[in-house]
């Protein structure tokens, strides 16, 4: 399926994920999944993992979607939408795009095999997780997508383990398409979903989505967390075209990683009267191999 | 059309004539005949379906799930292990009230591992919501797959046709295979209520608080309480389009002067009415109730068929443990309170595949015309204990 490059780069508003939801001020999910519903546009099925993303948007009786909304379990939204396309397909009633969403335990920890089948079957499904870096939903505990060093309610000292790669992960299953986003810009999320979704098969979008309440942010620092997290190269944003990586967004004006752990209380352990631990340069480590991996 | 054949394949072929649009299934034993059926005859055209691989029994619960919530009539097959891992979306499905159907090849639950018959594995979700019919042999597992999808359909619940594994699914026996007329003029097309679809934008799955929960699990449960009525009607609207007899709630054997009653569910029926011919014989008057729907427990039925019974023992292939005999308890419910001089024995048997044989049989029945047993498990072998139980 074509698109025009007027419309990838339309930035669009339909409020179809709409106002009325209980999520956290500044929430990096609930503006992702705005984004996302908005770009997918109304001939769209949201199939959703348990999570915070249910939680705020779908209690009985007044769930905020504006597009058909599926949620069962916690590990199985890829499997669930594998059925709905699979019933699409048979019942001749598409084109229609299916999108599976789910937060990072959902995805890469509880929901790893299911989404690994849906990949590796082949199925016609855009599936984006939203990276917040631990089980937020239940309190802050840490998932495998928790970073090196952050704090979490069951890694009270401090994350010993370094982000589980699911990107590259999602790439190696031959699937035709995956890419990295972040909240902030809106712009470069909806085109990606847009792009995403003319692509025939399986399509993995992994967006950085914070979390003031578990990162420790103000409410209104999303956006700004979101530009560090890129600046200091701990997010790299790129897009995988059967396993190639492209259009890696570079970073002109790299900035160190303490710019972005400073204004996080999940890292604030890191600093020892002010001063950095050694944690702290073994996370810029991470950075500058970032760095060197995609040239930034 | 009377065709000699294997247990899963007269399944496998009824369910096929059923129409079913999404399958999706991952291999146990001693189910895997039937999926394999089902995907040659989709690979081969014969079966206008999706037949969707997948990578544990987990997903395949939750494709069915997401192709029956985007409207498809939906089927799927396991047993045991298979089931037990589906726990969770097994009671989501029934929540959701989407009418899917499930073959349980009914096996033994590990450890110690074992492939071999009984009803542990079905009884893990007798409560989870679902509609549970047991069949007595080939022909009755074949017949129950056709009527499946109408109950299921008819009253928004899923329902699992649970057959014996093994006894049933690898025997082969004459099973009278209908045409496909004859089950379209039986199962009209799938009517979905509520599905997601953007024509009509609606939310399926939404969480409910201590303000809703509850009325939510009410109604499924008198959901499955009147669907007794329509079990029912699908028998017997089966018994008048096809002239035979299949399914339902319960069904008796020499029941009528039964000095004895003997209750079961499944395969073990067969043994047992041949017991009860040659005791008969003899001039002993023991008699059988099948249950064939488990959920929804028929207790007006099992009570209207054994009121005036006195001897009653339920023989069953499932055991609760720390407790006893699960349909036993049933059973001893379906009586009111306060009625006297009522012996029920409950026995355990079968399970893992213990043969349970006639003679074993006719022991029990010896026994209960003394005394009422509280609980016995037939055919143990007492020098294995002896080694092992303190």
């Amino acid at each position: 399926m074509e698109i025009s490059a007027e419309e990838l780069n339309r930035v669009e508003k339909k409020n179809l994920f709409a106002s009325g939801h209980r999520a956290c001020g500044g929430c990096g999910q609930a503006l992702a999944a705005r984004l996302v519903a908005d770009a997918a546009g109304e001939n769209t099925i949201a199939c959703v993992a348990t999570g915070c993303l249910e939680i705020f948007s779908s209690p009985y009786p007044d769930p905020n979607w504006r597009i058909p909304f599926l949620h069962s379990l916690f590990e199985n939204v890829s499997a669930v939408a594998s059925g709905v396309e699979a019933a699409y397909k048979i019942l001749k009633k598409g084109p229609v795009n299916i999108i599976a969403q789910g937060g990072d335990g959902s995805t890469a920890d509880i929901g790893f095999q299911s989404i690994s089948g849906m990949f590796e079957r082949g199925h016609n499904v855009l599936y984006i997780c939203y990276d917040n870096e631990a089980y937020m939903n239940t309190g802050v505990q840490r998932s495998s997508f928790t970073p090196y060093g952050a704090k979490t309610t069951t890694t009270p000292m401090g994350n010993r383990t370094r982000k589980k790669n699911l990107p590259m992960l999602a790439a190696d299953h031959g699937i035709p398409y995956v890419a990295t986003a972040t909240v902030d810009d809106y712009r470069d999320l909806q085109r990606k979903v847009k792009k995403a979704l003319t692509i025939e098969g399986p399509k993995y979008l992994h967006v950085l989505a914070p979390c003031p309440l578990g990162w420790g942010h103000g409410g209104d620092l999303t956006v700004q967390i979101c530009r560090l997290a890129k600046a200091t190269c701990l997010f790299p944003v790129f897009e995988i075209f059967y396993g190639e990586i492209s259009n890696i967004q570079k970073v002109p004006q790299k900035l160190p990683v303490e710019e972005y752990l400073r204004l996080q209380a999940r890292f604030k352990h890191l600093f020892k009267r002010g001063e950095p631990t050694k944690i702290v340069a073994e996370i810029q480590e991470i950075a500058n191999q970032n760095i060197a991996r995609f040239n930034l | 059309m009377l065709k000699y054949l294997e247990g899963s394949h007269a399944v496998s072929q009824v369910v096929a004539m059923c129409r079913p649009q999404v399958i999706s299934a991952y291999p146990i034993t001693p189910q895997t005949h039937i999926v394999e059926d089902l995907a040659r005859l989709v690979g081969e055209g014969q079966l206008d379906a999706e037949f969707i691989n997948v990578e544990s029994e987990f997903s395949a619960a939750s494709v069915v799930l997401g192709a029956a919530a985007a409207g498809a009539r939906t089927y799927t097959t396991t047993t045991s292990q298979g089931l037990l891992l589906m726990n969770e979306v097994i009671y989501c499905i029934a929540g959701m009230r989407l009418p899917i159907v499930l073959t349980c090849a009914n096996r033994a639950i590990s450890a110690p591992l074992n492939i071999w018959n009984d009803h542990s594995d079905s009884m893990t979700v007798r409560d989870a919501g679902w509609i549970q019919l047991h069949a007595e042999d080939n022909q009755e597992a074949a017949d129950l797959h056709a009527q499946a999808f109408k109950i299921a359909e008819q009253t928004s619940l899923p329902l699992m046709v649970c057959m014996d594994g093994f006894i049933l699914t690898h025997a082969f026996e004459p099973v009278d295979i209908p045409e496909q007329k004859e089950i379209d003029a039986f199962l009209p097309p799938f009517k979905p209520q509520h599905i997601v679809d953007p024509r009509w934008p609606r939310a399926l799955g939404l969480y409910a608080d201590p303000r809703f929960y509850m009325e939510t699990r009410y109604i499924l449960h008198r959901a499955l309480e009147k669907s007794e009525q329509v079990i029912s009607r699908v028998s017997a609207d089966f018994a008048k389009s096809f002239g035979r007899e299949s399914g339902g709630l319960i069904k008796t054997y020499n029941l009528e002067d039964a000095e004895v009653v003997i209750v079961t569910m499944g395969s073990i029926a067969g043994t047992i009415k041949d017991l009860i011919d040659q005791l008969s014989e003899e001039g002993k008057k023991v008699g059988l109730l099948q249950i064939c729907s488990f959920r929804p427990f028929p207790k007006q039925e099992v009570y209207r068929v054994l009121k005036d019974k006195m001897n009653i023992v339920v023989l069953e292939k499932s055991v609760s443990l720390g407790r006893g005999g699960i349909l036993a308890s049933d059973i001893r419910w379906s009586f009111p309170r306060g009625e006297k001089g009522r012996s029920i024995s409950s026995y355990i048997a079968g399970l893992g595949g213990r043969n349970i044989s006639t003679d074993a049989l006719r022991e029990m029945v010896a026994r209960v015309e003394k005394e009422q047993v509280d609980l016995a498990f037939l055919s143990l072998n007492q020098e294995i204990i002896a080694e092992r139980d303190l």
